[in-house]
């Protein structure tokens, strides 16, 4: 490694100034000559047949192309949206999406018809002149009574509203619970959230009838993956069909998968034969991009009076939606992960998956560790409360302080300390003293709590040999290195940023990796047309797989210009050193060359014997394991009694990703993700009518997304315990915050409404809810 | 999230809003600072079929001070209240009001007639104007606020209408504003306004009833010589709130008549 080094420090995103200048190009940027406009109209009901279809007027419109339904689009897009196996290969039924609903809508918002106009305006006014008769059907809403025999159907040609039912159990459980002192039982909820990127979704498609060829714009985290499934479906070979995704402005999970839209802008594109932009706005957004969470977990513990915990049984009971998401069982990782950073005798957990009338649930930041994370530190607080145990030594009795660490369902955990975390946090918060107040304040009647949030979460996904099996596909990364003749270095990569830095993170591992100037290391991704194959950024991935591609591709082209400098210096290659990019023979540094002359030189005449011209290298990358960040949040929160209001005082956190790249990048991931997890913890909340199927929360003003004036001060502090899996010893952090966040909150308010008798607290800690259960236990 | 279409004036003069009113018919509407009526258009709950934007009349961006009272042009921005010296000395609870009104986009947008006009029981100036017995000045008429706001976003202007100032009397008593909501953007979930006027108090309620509501026996509590605490015991007469996505309707009864004690100590505790 160099002496000098780019990797570690804390430079500033060389993203930045062109996106708070508007110099971004994000997809309402693209415009095309001769680009028509497409509206989508949508279901208003959460489940309709749907008798007929009257398209005359709105094809009598102003300035209307085409206005098609289902039976249009048959003919162009030749299959349905893909459902991956994810953590349950064995479904029960994965019922067949088409982009667009045919003869039954199963959710309000499902596209039932386009229009395709001159211009947005004249698409939104003609589809609302579209003519839809729908037959009212139940909704279904109830996660349990959905799951009864002989519930309505979510959809008519199904046999039942289960998804998927599976049991992942680990140890001899009866044995467990046999030796246990207290056994405590606790529903714990996970609201369904809204994604809410900044930039919505949106696509600009131009498909060239004359020789099938097509070029897809759109806002993704994964423009391969796009490629690969819409490309399938309309018929057009990957070769031909061309995604591109400049700036990203927010996907958390959302956009990492195909929608039916993108068939559809395809297909009217295909069908018109003009390019056909869509941009989704605010308010389909919110019906009809995948949400998050939306489970309810059944759990039961079995500890011991000094508090070592043994047994854990608890069920999932996911809300998939109408239709399978894309990764609709990704989140049953909650269940491998329940046990936390802890130390069980045996788990058994099962996940139930069912169908209601609602839109998909999908990943959303965390995609079911936020959930394992909420579920298990709930527990352990409510079994320290039972036994009269700090909660902060209930978890130390029972850290995992051995790595690597095989848990109960056999994932390795890579590194750890979680006990070093936990202390790190508690002096940063001056937990006695926090706890000494508390006890001063009850006395005068205000209610304080603290809070905390013991995390380990699985990321760096992953690895071919567990991600084939879960996924029918090997999660690899790519990377693609070219030195120019002039030593100026494109980096093509698979993983593709909506956010997370790469352009800056990437480029310090190039610069020392290939000892050239940061400032001349171009990273490109998002456009399959100059990038290798990859799967794109999600899950904290991009670092701990892509970079490592960066890193290997560094390797083959530092060989190369090796070989190049021998030849040049007329020595042996066993006798070229390289120190921070200059290649000399040992004993004779002052004459040394820097890779830009290796470059240049690799472009010329008078190769060495045999060897090809250039100096690039094309890698793939496949880590041998998952990496595990962790890390300890602490929150002290103030609840007002009188009208249940939260206030945050403190909020302190001690993540560790492993080794960190740029530190102030870690950082804004930290803050944003914790802001993510607060947020769920006290305000977002989609609501439905349990009657109509109908979406409460169709506004932002109804959808209480918080701002900077709602977050409290974030005390960020680090350990760093490298990963043993990888080069650079680097994890992940893009979710870490939101995995830890909301259950510190929620352990802190719990605490605070302690003297009350209140052992649990839902999400979100409305100020209405909290009033009512302090008056129920004041009664 | 695009409006439907619509026909768009901008008249020079109070009498030219009104006769382009005339002729747009009974679905025009007037467009101040636009920050109510905009995002309905946006969500096509509203689709006027013309818009008469008054913001080029000139005349109504005054603020005069005259014989007890101060009158407030309908254009007036909430940026111009906060930043209104006069208003700061003569009605300085609207200044507090202003400051908490939604953000600085609103604020530098939003215009005291528009939400007069609009008449939303969450708008914080209308409940002020209810209780200190503002007036609300019109091209036609001048309107008593007890008898302007008729239902939940309902006043007594006519189709050709225009709000062109709302006058309330000089108060430079003790007061305070209590705004509670979950975020620092939003409006009230429930809003608690209380001015000291001579040797009584008013008292006003945003957001707790279809229309803006006073504290009417409240303030009989408190003139008979009551507590704080018992006063508020009386705010379950005052008003009547629904429940929604934000809160229960019990809910925000019991916050009512919190925030009524809270709100009254501290206007008393700010002397």
């Amino acid at each position: 490694m160099a002496v000098t080094s780019m990797i570690g420090a804390r430079i500033q995103r060389r993203e930045d100034p062109k996106l708070i200048t508007g110099h971004g190009n994000f997809i309402d940027d693209v415009n095309l000559v001769n680009m028509a406009h497409m509206s989508v109209v949508r279901s208003p009901h959460a489940h309709a047949r749907i008798r007929s279809i009257d398209t005359s007027a709105a094809l009598a419109a102003k300035g209307v192309v085409a206005v098609l339904i289902a039976a249009d689009f048959k003919a162009v897009i030749g299959g349905p949206l893909p459902v991956t196996n994810s953590f349950v290969p064995d479904k029960k039924q994965v019922p067949e999406q088409f982009p667009i609903a045919a003869t039954e809508a199963a959710y309000a918002g499902e596209p039932v018809a386009v229009v395709i106009a001159e211009d947005r305006y004249l698409a939104d006014d003609a589809a609302q002149l579209v003519v839809v008769d729908y037959e009212p059907l139940p909704a279904v809403m109830d996660l349990e009574k959905a799951m009864e025999p002989g519930s309505p159907l979510v959809k008519s040609d199904r046999p039942d509203n289960i998804g998927w039912d599976a049991a992942f159990p680990a140890g001899d459980i009866d044995a467990a619970f046999a030796e246990a002192d207290v056994v405590l039982k606790q529903r714990i909820g996970q609201q369904r959230l809204f994604p809410t990127a900044m930039e919505t979704r949106g696509c600009v498609a131009d498909y060239i009838p004359y020789d099938n060829r097509c070029t897809l714009w759109t806002s993704t985290q994964v423009p391969h993956f796009i490629r690969l499934f819409v490309g399938g479906a309309l018929g057009v070979p990957e070769s031909q069909f061309r995604v591109v995704s400049h700036d990203v402005g927010g996907g958390f999970g959302a956009k990492l998968r195909p929608y039916p839209e993108e068939y559809l802008a395809t297909a009217a594109s295909k069908i018109t034969e003009r390019p056909v932009k869509w941009i989704e706005d605010r308010t389909e957004s919110l019906q009809a991009t995948t949400q998050g969470r939306g489970q309810i977990f059944d759990v039961e513990v079995a500890a011991k009076r000094d508090g070592t915990l043994l047994g854990l049984k608890f069920t999932q009971l996911l809300d998939i939606g109408a239709y399978h998401g894309v990764f609709s069982a990704f989140q049953v990782v909650a269940c491998l992960l329940g046990g936390g950073c802890y130390d069980f005798k045996a788990i058994h957990a099962r996940s139930i998956g069912v169908f209601t009338n609602r839109m998909s649930t999908d990943p959303y930041r965390g995609a079911g560790r936020p959930e394992a994370t909420h579920l298990i530190e709930r527990i352990v607080d409510i079994v320290a409360r039972e036994i009269g145990m700090d909660p902060a030594e209930v978890r130390r009795k029972n850290f995992i302080t051995t790595f690597p660490h095989t848990n109960n369902f056999g994932l390795v955990y890579d590194s750890g300390e979680y006990e070093r975390s936990m202390d790190r946090a508690m002096a940063n918060i001056d937990y006695p003293a926090l706890r000494k107040r508390q006890e001063e304040l009850r006395a005068k009647g205000r209610y304080t709590g603290i809070g905390f949030s013991t995390y380990v979460e699985i990321c760096g996904v992953g690895p071919s040999s567990a991600t084939a099996p879960a996924a029918g596909i090997a999660l690899v990364e790519s990377s693609m290195v070219r030195v120019h003749p002039s030593g100026s270095v494109t980096v093509s990569v698979g993983t593709h940023a909506h956010g997370q830095g790469h352009e800056t993170t990437f480029a310090q591992i190039v610069a020392d990796t290939l000892g050239v100037p940061y400032d001349s290391v171009e990273i490109r991704h998002g456009d399959t047309g100059d990038t290798p194959f990859g799967y794109g950024t999600y899950g904290s991935r991009s670092l701990a797989v892509g970079g490592m591609a960066i890193m290997a591709s560094c390797h083959k082209v530092v060989d190369k210009a090796k070989k190049l400098a021998a030849h040049a210096f007329e020595a042996s290659e066993e006798d070229i050193v390289v120190d921070q990019g200059r290649y000399f023979v040992r004993g004779n540094p002052g004459e040394a060359k820097v890779l830009a002359e290796l470059a240049f030189a690799s472009y010329g005449a008078g190769l060495p014997e045999g060897m090809e011209h250039g100096l690039e290298a094309v890698s793939y990358f496949d880590p041998p394991n998952f990496v595990w960040p962790f890390g300890c949040h602490i929150c002290a929160v103030e609840v007002d009694p009188e009208t249940g209001a939260v206030s945050i005082d403190r909020y302190v956190a001690v993540d560790d990703c492993g080794n960190v790249i740029n530190p102030m990048v870690v950082d804004g991931q930290l803050h944003g993700g914790i802001a993510q997890g607060i947020s769920q913890a006290l305000f977002e909340e989609v609501q439905y009518d349990d009657e109509t199927g109908q979406m409460l929360t169709g506004t932002m003003l109804d959808y209480l997304i918080p701002t900077m004036a709602e977050m409290p001060h974030f005390e960020l502090d680090r350990t760093v315990t490298p990963s043993p899996t990888n080069e650079l010893g680097v994890k992940g952090v893009g979710e870490a915050g939101t995995i830890a966040s909301s259950i510190a909150v929620i352990n802190a308010i719990t605490d605070a409404l302690a003297p009350f008798g209140i052992k649990h607290v839902e999400m979100p800690a409305r100020p209405d809810r909290l009033w009512s259960m302090i008056k129920e236990a004041r009664a | 999230m695009i409006t439907a279409a619509f026909e768009y004036a901008r008249p020079g003069s109070v009498d030219e809003a009104q006769s382009l009113l005339t002729k747009y018919g009974d679905d025009a509407k007037v467009i101040a600072g636009g920050q109510s009526l905009i995002p309905l258009m946006r969500l096509r709950l509203s689709q006027p079929t013309a818009l008469v934007d008054i913001q080029g009349i000139h005349g109504l961006k005054e603020v005069r001070r005259d014989n007890g009272s101060v009158e407030i042009g309908a254009l007036v921005r909430h940026v111009d209240i906060q930043r209104n010296a006069t208003l700061r000395e003569a009605l300085p609870i609207l200044v507090e009001m202003a400051n908490d009104v939604g953000d600085n986009q609103v604020r530098n947008l939003g215009t005291i007639g528009g939400v007069i006009a609009h008449g939303d029981a969450a708008g914080d100036y209308n409940a002020l104007a209810l209780m200190l017995d503002a007036e609300i000045v019109t091209n036609k008429r001048r309107h008593k606020a007890s008898d302007f706001f008729r239902d939940i976003f309902t006043t007594a202007l006519e189709h050709d209408e225009v709000v062109t100032a709302v006058r309330f009397p000089v108060s430079t008593g003790r007061f305070a504003y209590t705004k509670f909501r979950r975020r620092l953007y939003d409006w009230a979930i429930a809003g608690v306004a209380v001015q000291e006027t001579g040797s009584s108090w008013r008292v006003g309620y945003v957001n707790l009833a279809r229309t803006p509501r006073r504290g009417a026996s409240v303030e009989r509590a408190l003139a008979g010589g009551a507590s704080a605490a018992d006063a508020a015991a009386e705010s379950g007469s005052d008003i009547d709130p629904t429940g929604d996505v934000r809160a229960t309707a019990e809910y925000k009864r019991h916050l009512a008549q919190v925030l009524t004690a809270r709100t009254l100590e501290k206007a008393t505790m700010a002397a």
